[in-house]
């Protein structure tokens, strides 16, 4: 008796844990105007200017925000489209023009424009947004300044439809600066309107609100889960987007976005890692394009005495198994930077490095340093960034050996790794990227070769190159002195070898079912040019 | 009586989980800086977040906010400690508490049965699935499952978190979609609730197999080996009434401290099945705000969890009253 009440027990549960699937739905396809895509990071904010603000949370100025200018169009290089830096396209502004001293840059607001209120979008909104950038502090701030842009002083709406730019001296960055995610246009009456006096920019009203011009607006954020877009049909920023709903869906796993995308359930996996790239290539399209002036580099500190010796450096950079850490670390996604030629022609940056593994030209070296006899220290990396960084550390720690040179590998998590590498600059030999916004060689240069800027984690200096840095960095790039400069720029540090390129890393994006995808350099979706496949 | 003793133990998890934040390497102006900050920009972010004032006098603010409820603001996800905990405490809950009620439908039986007939087939059958459940990582057999029923045979739908994205969040009650679901009384919604979770419970159910089953079977044999049974054996008494009437009551007490500590484990470690199932649980958020030195979201996981555990082990006290009527009283 007490068999077939367990049976009864156990078919009974058998049967109601088999009811869900009963109801074999099969994938469910989105309505016809719904896109879903999915991502690894997390959005912390709807606010860019808010202090704490992830970088992933930049995705949401970049769709529900306009800025006064764009860039344009331009076939990508590995298929698909992209950003195009060289062109300047109207946003928010219809039109710009520059005064002869290169100082004042009055723009011309589109007449039409309208926030998604419904209210007009007058020069004194986009006053107030810029007063915001520049003195929230923070990022912000500082990428604002990267521009020239630093003081509200630098800011007039000269009336309701015009607004202009002082800057205090002229530079090549100041109009695309302005056309990075940072200095966005908000609605300032309703803006002002949930302010309270310990809060004059609204940071708490914008930190859970989209209250922009843009194409598209946040009508659900589940904070950990998703964020919906909605088209807001009054957008004049550009053409009309395709898809009415947009869902940005947050999925840790990339074993599940990959499952996801390749059902097709999801249209968009965002930011793939290279492995689950190079896989899915063959099954849904991949678009992998690598990441402008971006590099993945290992860096030599020269605070570290086997490092201050350009023999050692030198040997180094011929023992680093360049192809093997492209195959390994990249699954071949990107750009491989080495083998150049030692002869440099143009000023494309980043470039091929006139070095390639080369063993016995790396003992060579080495017997010509003070080290002859080898040393020993430590390889850091960053935890965080283990998928690349990992095995990229174990196959140099393995070349380096060879040439006398023992490495223990040190990993470092979160919030450690920024201030160890970037802040205190006091890891001997680590791995490095930084990628710079702005696609100009000088605006590299600035961040990572110019004594005490944060991501030159080497510690380098070189008089030379801070004078030409100095001097190319606002420098316009027809300039016939530019050329030259930047030349001697490159020579100077791929022989001085503080930081050696590695490879250029790729953006990896899956897509299945939908068009339009468009690479941008702040590497965030950009959902605005979506529409479903074959439309 | 029991919870003005849980009091001191509150305290204590409140300064040391004050202190021990702090006392990690890694600095949270740095990260919350932003990507390019300068070391003037992390000295605003410091001071925006009250990090340059002494610790004795952020310890007293803290309690101070804590006294008003306040547990603070999360930096890494941007909302109020408070409702995080809120919105996630409940959904890993949900799913722990679904998967232990399908371990235990499971597992109980089983090592009933295991008991019954000791060194049989169903004895070993027991083993063998018990020591796979338990020795397979919880990831791995939550990615294995998403592949043969989602990706292979389509029958399981999207891992993408509690609801699929054509539901509507049932209106808020308990926190707990299939109850809230009942209370707004949508039972598409329930069902869809329903679907999204059979996948991640039966991983983390896989996994707690094992130490519910083995102690009800280890459990079951030391009672059935007692006197007591013999007696009522020798009596007359049926062999259900002898099994689930007194062996099974006395095996219980040990079952229910068992699944006590295997709750109070999986509630935490369930961070793995969270990040596969892209479940917006408590546990990949305490992991993720540890990471990135997210002080106020770290000190409000931890003191939750110290309460949610003084409230468990009442519970248990209170199941133990029930299930044995010495209990309390002076056992002679």
């Amino acid at each position: 008796m007490s068999i077939t009440r367990r049976q009864f027990l156990g078919t009974s549960a058998a049967l109601l844990g088999s009811l869900p699937f009963a109801r074999a739905i099969p994938a469910l396809a989105a309505p016809a105007d719904t896109l879903v895509a999915v991502t690894g990071q997390t959005i912390n904010s709807l606010d860019l200017h808010r202090v704490g603000t992830n970088r992933a949370s930049y995705q949401i100025a970049v769709n529900c925000y306009d800025r006064l200018v764009s860039f344009g169009t331009k076939e990508a290089p590995g298929g698909g489209l992209s950003y195009d830096y060289s062109k300047l396209e109207p946003e928010l502004a219809e039109s710009w023009t520059i005064s002869p001293d290169g100082l004042t840059i009055t723009f011309k607001l589109k007449p039409n424009a309208t926030f998604q209120d419904g209210s007009k979008v007058t020069a004194s909104d986009v006053k107030w947004s810029f007063d915001r950038a520049v003195s929230v502090g923070g990022f912000p701030t500082t990428q604002m300044q990267a521009g020239g842009l630093t003081r509200p002083d630098q800011f007039e709406a000269i009336d309701d439809l015009t607004f202009a730019v002082k800057l205090d001296k002229p530079s090549k960055l100041s109009l695309p600066d302005l056309a990075v995610p940072v200095p966005f246009v908000i609605n300032s009456k309703l803006a002002k309107a949930n302010a309270t006096e310990k809060d004059p920019w609204a940071m708490e009203y914008l930190h859970k609100n989209t209250i922009g011009s843009g194409a598209y607006k946040v009508v659900r954020w589940d904070a950990g889960q998703q964020v919906v877009y909605q088209r807001y049909d009054g957008w004049v920023g550009g053409p009309k987007p395709a898809v009415k709903t947009i869902i940005m869906r947050e999925v840790p796993s990339s074993a599940t976005s990959r499952a996801l995308v390749e059902r097709g359930d999801v249209q968009i996996a965002f930011d793939i890692p290279d492995k689950d790239a190079a896989e899915l290539a063959s099954k849904v399209t991949v678009y992998s394009t690598p990441v402008e002036n971006c590099i993945h580099c290992l860096c030599m500190n020269s605070n570290f005495a086997p490092f201050q010796d350009a023999n050692v450096r030198k040997a180094v950079a011929y023992a680093v198994p360049y192809e093997a850490i492209f195959k390994t670390a990249a699954y071949g996604r990107g750009t491989e930077l080495s083998g150049g030629s030692t002869e440099i022609t143009d000023t494309a940056w980043p470039r091929k490095i006139p070095y390639s593994t080369d063993l016995a030209k790396a003992k060579e070296y080495m017997a010509k340093s003070g080290f002859a006899g080898g040393f020993e220290t430590t390889l850091s990396i960053a935890t965080d960034l283990a998928s690349w960084m990992e095995p990229a550390a174990l196959l140099i720690q393995e070349a380096v050996a060879q040439i006398g040179i023992k490495t223990t590998i040190e990993k470092i998590p979160g919030a450690q790794w920024r201030t160890a590498s970037l802040v205190e600059k006091r890891l001997p030999f680590h791995l490095e990227n930084f990628g710079g916004w702005l696609n100009t060689p000088d605006y590299y240069f600035f961040w990572a070769y110019q004594k005490g800027h944060l991501f030159n984690s080497s510690n380098y200096y070189n008089e030379e190159v801070e004078k030409l840095t100095n001097e190319t960095l606002h420098m316009a790039m027809d300039d016939p002195e530019y050329a030259p400069k930047i030349k001697r720029m490159f020579e100077i540090v791929l022989d001085d070898l503080p930081r050696i390129p590695l490879w250029q890393p790729a953006l990896n994006v899956a897509v299945n079912g939908a068009d339009g995808y468009e690479f941008w350099f702040h590497r965030m979706l950009d959902v605005r040019t979506l529409k479903p496949a074959g439309a | 009586m029991r919870i003005a003793q849980a009091v001191p133990v509150l305290i204590g998890v409140v300064v040391i989980s004050f202190v021990l934040t702090r006392a990690l390497p890694g600095d949270p102006a740095v990260q919350f800086a932003g990507f390019a900050a300068t070391p003037q920009s992390i000295e605003e972010t410091r001071v925006k977040l009250g990090l340059d004032k002494p610790l004795p006098e952020q310890f007293f603010l803290y309690v101070g906010q804590l006294l008003q409820g306040d547990l603070g603001q999360s930096l890494s996800t941007g909302q109020p400690v408070t409702t995080e905990l809120a919105s996630r405490l409940p959904a890993s809950l949900e799913l722990t508490l679904t998967a232990l009620i399908l371990s235990c439908a499971i597992a109980i039986p089983l090592g009933v049965l295991a008991a019954t007939r000791p060194g049989s087939w169903v004895d070993q059958l027991c083993r063998v699935l018990v020591t796979a459940g338990v020795s397979l990582p919880t990831f791995f057999t939550g990615i294995v499952l998403i592949y043969v029923f989602y990706y292979l045979l389509g029958i399981a739908p999207s891992p993408l978190g509690r609801l699929d994205f054509i539901y509507l969040d049932p209106p808020r009650v308990t926190g707990f979609f299939l109850i809230d679901t009942l209370l707004a009384g949508d039972p598409e919604t329930w069902f869809g609730a329903l679907k999204q979770l059979i996948l991640p419970a039966t991983t983390l159910a896989l996994f707690t197999l094992a130490p519910i089953a083995r102690m009800t079977r280890a459990a079951m044999l030391s009672a059935l080996s007692a006197d007591y049974i013999r007696t009522a054996r020798a009596a007359g008494l049926g062999s259900a009434k002898v099994l689930y009437g007194y062996a099974f009551r006395n095996a219980l007490l040990p079952v229910v401290t068992t699944l006590g500590m295997v709750f109070s484990f999986v509630l935490g470690a369930n961070v793995l099945v969270e990040k596969v199932f892209a479940w917006p649980g408590i546990g990949s958020f305490a992991v993720e705000a540890l990471v990135v030195s997210d002080y106020a979201a770290v000190q409000g996981f931890v003191l939750c969890m110290a309460v949610l555990f003084v409230v468990l082990n009442l519970i248990i006290d209170l199941a133990y009253s029930v299930i044995d009527p010495r209990f309390g009283t002076d056992a002679k």
